[in-house]
């Protein structure tokens, strides 16, 4: 087992004090791998053998440097989830039409994290295009949840939680379009942060729904969650969606001095349309305990309304099969990807290579194109949009006046294998905790904070735009007085 | 088909013109160089021109200043808030299956709104009515081994992908084929006075037209090339639907396309098969803020526009209307006159010659004058060579159009074709002497009446392939008619 240090700060110590080498850490990464993999199945690719190569010349530069090192992750193993390019290794989205595809350039975030001295290990598995809660609907078979090998991990960046959970990577990337990065970490037991829309890069995140979806860090403690984000946080010139370099540097100058107030006091909103109906017994048993532990800690909370939370997911739906109808339209196998056979005319051939699409996959793309279509545009998108304006309001009358919002992650304990994934409607409810934040593009962290069953709960601390490293501080407080941090499944 | 008998038949115009901005340096939505033409395919492409899953568009900032530069010269209200849409279609030469695009319906709002222009005819003035003008990206292109239908395999160019056309938009207020070619030469010379876009390069300028007779139901023109072809395409059409409502029949609803060598249109698609394009804001550009000083900094740095070209020839170089008119559709013949008018400075001739015999020859050679290959310099060099005598104004037409098929200096011309004027008495007097010798009669003639002198020096003219000075000859056959 690879986990006998706290976080990858002290692992990174460890190298510069020459105890351990980077190498030594793949392999012992790989050798965990080798160990759990056929049990999880969190990954589509690894790469043992460029990871040891690049371990080699870590362990050399350090050498050389007299043990400095140059990067924030340096030497640090890390998973990707499956839709972020990588270049010159197959990128697939867990799909089958994907299954062949190389892209030829690097998402901003790996040249970063490369750039920082991580090393990648693998790419992980995912619900097909990100479209899912339970990482079932992959072209490459199920991940199974490292704490109930029965369960689900969680969706759609399930892959990444479940490397997590089971130890065979420190960090891992994620992305979160209604929920994907916050779900699988509730459900495998792990931290993971969804920022700000705008905050991370989208270039190379082979696209769901654009306007609601970025990509973000996963890890086992907040420590390393934040550091992570620290990396791939920052203005892209190639995706004009992230925040100006002057408002970059703004927001990374930006402290929380107020948070906790002088007397050690801070407030927060329990949202009771997240906290009520619908949400499991034991979830909610779970998070009051969470609440009483932050009462302890000098917060003061009160229960507030959202209304519009109720109209959420049919919004949220609807935003994201409308953007994924034409942002899959790309994938006609013409240029790459799936080709059957060149028959008959265009169309013809188009369709033909489309039923490489999984079946969720084609649900989203038929329900978002009628969404889209004449007579139904404005019965439809622009209602959602009318939403979405509407929950950004009601969010920020309370963001204004509470330090964060503290709710579930998910409302049910992890489904069973299998139990979901026909039913899509039970699956789409369960992301009522989730969406309100991608509609919105508020920051939102998801972190252990119980069992139930030996199956793992998660809290979700909603902070106000821009507000990330104010989560954190709260997320730290928490895990250190709640001893949830860096805890593992036997497997 | 008269103006008067146009006019019986209530015909409503209104064009669609795509222009692709050639001066851009690199495509509209990523660095690609945009200098795509006879370059091997698919070599000027990058994962955001091929549509690369996971690749994102950003906005080339000089694209918006130019549409803002036409929407001014336009006089459209510039938006201040501008937006890009999808637009969602299935072909294989857009990589992502739509087209990043404006709208002006569904929230879209389109860099420019409203606008006119007015375009002068002899007997009356004419004001066409601009209803927008919107940004978007050009697809890539098809070609096949022979036809559509026979060819077994498709090749499609990405090169073309991405770069930007500005498409402007009227309202059906032509009313003859004749204002909507008008419109677009008047509207291609202000692309060009701008800067923005050399639409003489091929492709760089498309029309769509719609079309309706006495106020029935619309027909969409597909592919119209130019705006030489535009009135032609019109013409057939009007021809067509005349027919068709003369035997009683109804126009449908239709796109048609314009088959340039069969001179007429055929049915594309019926408007049941009128696809839906599902337009939706694009979720991967913010809209674009403009700001009143940055439309003010643009419209002070806005070149000169045709209209006031004109006035400045009228009053600078004292030009009649017409010549200053017809010197300005396009801003290469408008650049060549002043080049010339700079170092030769007798403005009205060099119209002259430039409206009568060089543009003929344009004409003739279906080229403009930055394809010919004539320049400014030679040019001069052959109006000063008229004005030495040292060739004829005849022989200098004759020398003209050597000039712009070869690409010759004019004296180079002259001296290898044997065209110099012959001025030399002993020369002029020799070939007075052959005349004289082959035709007594009619030196007989001339003797008895001075009217017939002129026969006498035309056949000197005609045996020196017009290279005698008409005078000095006419001079030495009175001389020569005395002494006999
Ligand atoms: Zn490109």
């Amino acid at each position: 087992m690879i986990r006998h240090y706290h976080t990858i700060r002290d692992l990174i110590a460890e190298y510069k004090s020459g105890n351990k080498t980077v190498e030594d850490t793949i392999i012992e990464t790989f050798d965990r791998i080798d160990k759990v993999e056929n049990k999880v199945n969190a990954f589509i690719l690894t790469l043992k053998n460029e990871a040891i190569q690049r371990a080699k010349e870590l362990d050399k530069t350090l050498k050389k440097s007299g043990r400095k090192t140059k990067g924030k992750l340096f030497g640090i193993p890390i998973a990707i989830k499956d839709n972020i390019c990588f270049k010159n290794y197959p990128t697939t989205c867990a799909s089958k039409m994907l299954e062949n595809y190389i892209p030829p350039y690097n998402a901003t975030v790996i040249k970063k994290l490369l750039d920082e001295g991580a090393i990648i290990v693998g790419k992980t598995n995912m619900d097909e295009f990100a479209m899912g809660t339970t990482c079932e609907s992959s072209y490459f078979g199920v991940t199974h949840n490292p704490w109930a090998l029965d369960r689900v991990p969680g969706g759609s960046s399930g892959g990444s939680g479940a490397a997590l959970a089971s130890g065979e990577v420190p960090l891992a990337l994620g992305s979160d379009t209604g929920g994907s990065i916050r779900c699988p970490a509730s459900f495998s037991g792990v931290v993971g942060l969804k920022a700000t829309y705008g905050l991370v890069s989208r270039y190379g995140l082979i696209a769901y729904a654009c306007s609601l979806e970025q990509i973000g860090p996963m890890a086992t403690n907040v420590s390393d969650c934040k550091d992570i984000f620290d990396v791939i946080v920052g203005n892209d010139p190639m995706d004009s969606t992230t925040i100006s370099k002057e408002e970059m540097e703004q927001y990374l100058k930006k402290s929380f001095k107020d948070f906790p107030n002088s007397k050690g006091k801070f407030t927060f909103g329990i949202p009771k349309e997240l906290l009520g109906e619908g949400i499991d017994p034991e979830v909610k048993k779970s998070v009051w305990d969470a609440i009483k532990l932050l009462e302890d800690l000098g917060g003061s909370y009160e229960e507030i309304s959202i209304p519009s939370i109720d109209y959420s997911i049919a919004c949220y739906y609807i935003i994201a099969m409308a953007e994924a109808s034409s942002n899959l339209a790309r994938f006609d196998g013409i240029r790459y990807g799936f080709r059957s056979e060149d028959k008959g005319n265009w169309n013809e051939v188009f369709a033909n290579n489309r039923l490489a699409f999984g079946k969720e996959v084609r649900r989203r793309i038929m329900l978002g194109t009628y969404a889209l279509s004449a007579g139904y545009y404005d019965m439809y998108y622009l209602k959602a949009l009318k939403l979405r304006t509407l929950l950004i309001q009601e969010f920020e009358k309370h963001l204004k006046k509470f330090s964060f919002l503290i709710c579930p992650t998910m409302p049910i304990l992890p489904f069973k294998l299998g139990e979901a994934v026909n039913d899509p409607l039970t699956m789409y409810l369960a992301d009522i905790c989730t969406v309100p934040i991608n509609i919105t593009g508020l920051p939102a962290l998801s972190i252990p904070c119980g069992f139930s069953q030996g199956l793992p709960i998660g809290l979700q601390i909603i902070g106000n735009y821009y507000e990330e490293y104010k989560i954190f501080q709260i997320a730290d407080l928490y895990e250190k007085n709640a001893h949830t941090k860096n805890t593992f499944p036997k497997i | 088909m008269s103006r008067q008998e146009l006019e019986q038949l209530g015909i409503k115009i209104g064009l669609e013109i795509h222009i692709q901005l050639t001066k851009l340096k690199t495509k509209l939505f990523c660095g690609c160089n945009a200098d795509y033409r006879d370059m091997p395919p698919n070599t000027y492409v990058c994962p955001v021109c091929l549509g690369l899953p996971g690749s994102l568009p950003s906005v080339n900032k000089k694209a918006v200043e130019f549409a803002i530069m036409l929407g001014l010269a336009l006089n459209s209200k510039i938006s201040n808030k501008t937006l890009f849409y999808r637009k969602n279609y299935f072909y294989p030469d857009m990589p992502k299956n739509f087209q990043i695009s404006q709208y002006n319906k569904a929230g879209g709002v389109p860099i420019a709104l409203g606008g006119q222009m007015i375009l002068k005819f002899k007997e009356y003035d004419k004001r066409i009515n601009i209803t927008r003008l919107q940004l978007e990206e050009d697809p890539g292109r098809i070609s096949y081994d022979g036809t559509i239908l026979s060819s077994p395999i498709a090749y499609i160019d990405y090169n073309r992908a991405g770069i930007t056309l500005i498409e402007v938009v009227t309202e059906p207020d032509f009313e003859t084929p004749e204002e909507a070619r008008i419109f677009l030469q008047k509207l291609r010379s202000i692309v060009e006075h701008l800067g923005i876009a050399d639409l003489s390069l091929e492709g760089s300028m498309r029309c769509d037209a719609n079309i309706s007779l006495y106020g029935k139901n619309r027909v969409e023109i597909k592919n119209i090339s130019s705006y030489k072809d535009v009135q032609a395409a019109l013409n057939a059409e009007i021809i067509r639907q005349k027919n068709i409502y003369k035997h009683g029949g109804e126009i449908k609803q239709e796109t048609r396309h314009w088959d340039s060598d069969k001179k007429r249109t055929f049915t594309l698609r019926t408007k049941e098969e009128e696809q839906d394009y599902r337009y939706f804001p694009e979720p991967d550009l913010l809209p674009i803020e403009i700001s009143s000083e940055m439309i003010t900094s643009i419209e002070e740095n806005m070149p000169e526009l045709p209209d006031d070209r004109i006035n400045r020839f009228i009053k600078e170089y004292k030009l009649p209307r017409y010549d200053a008119e017809v010197l300005v559709i396009t801003k290469s013949l408008a650049d060549f006159y002043e080049d010339v008018v700079k170092k030769y400075q007798k403005p009205k001739e060099v119209s002259n010659w430039i409206m009568s015999d060089l543009m003929r020859h344009l004409n003739t050679l279906n080229i403009e004058i930055n394809d010919s290959k004539i320049c400014a310099d030679d040019f001069i060099e052959l109006l000063n060579l008229i004005d030495k005598g040292t060739i004829s104004g005849k022989l200098a037409k004759r020398i003209l159009q050597l000039m712009m098929e070869s690409g010759k200096k004019p004296m180079e011309i002259a001296k290898e074709k044997g065209l110099l004027r012959i001025n030399d008495l002993k020369k002029i007097q020799e070939f007075i002497n052959k005349v004289f010798n082959t035709q007594p009669k009619a030196v007989s003639d001339a003797k008895k009446d001075p009217k017939a002198i002129h026969f006498l020096v035309g056949q000197v003219m005609k045996l020196s392939n017009g290279r005698c000075d008409p005078q000095i000859t006419n001079k030495l056959i009175k001389e020569a008619l005395n002494k006999i």
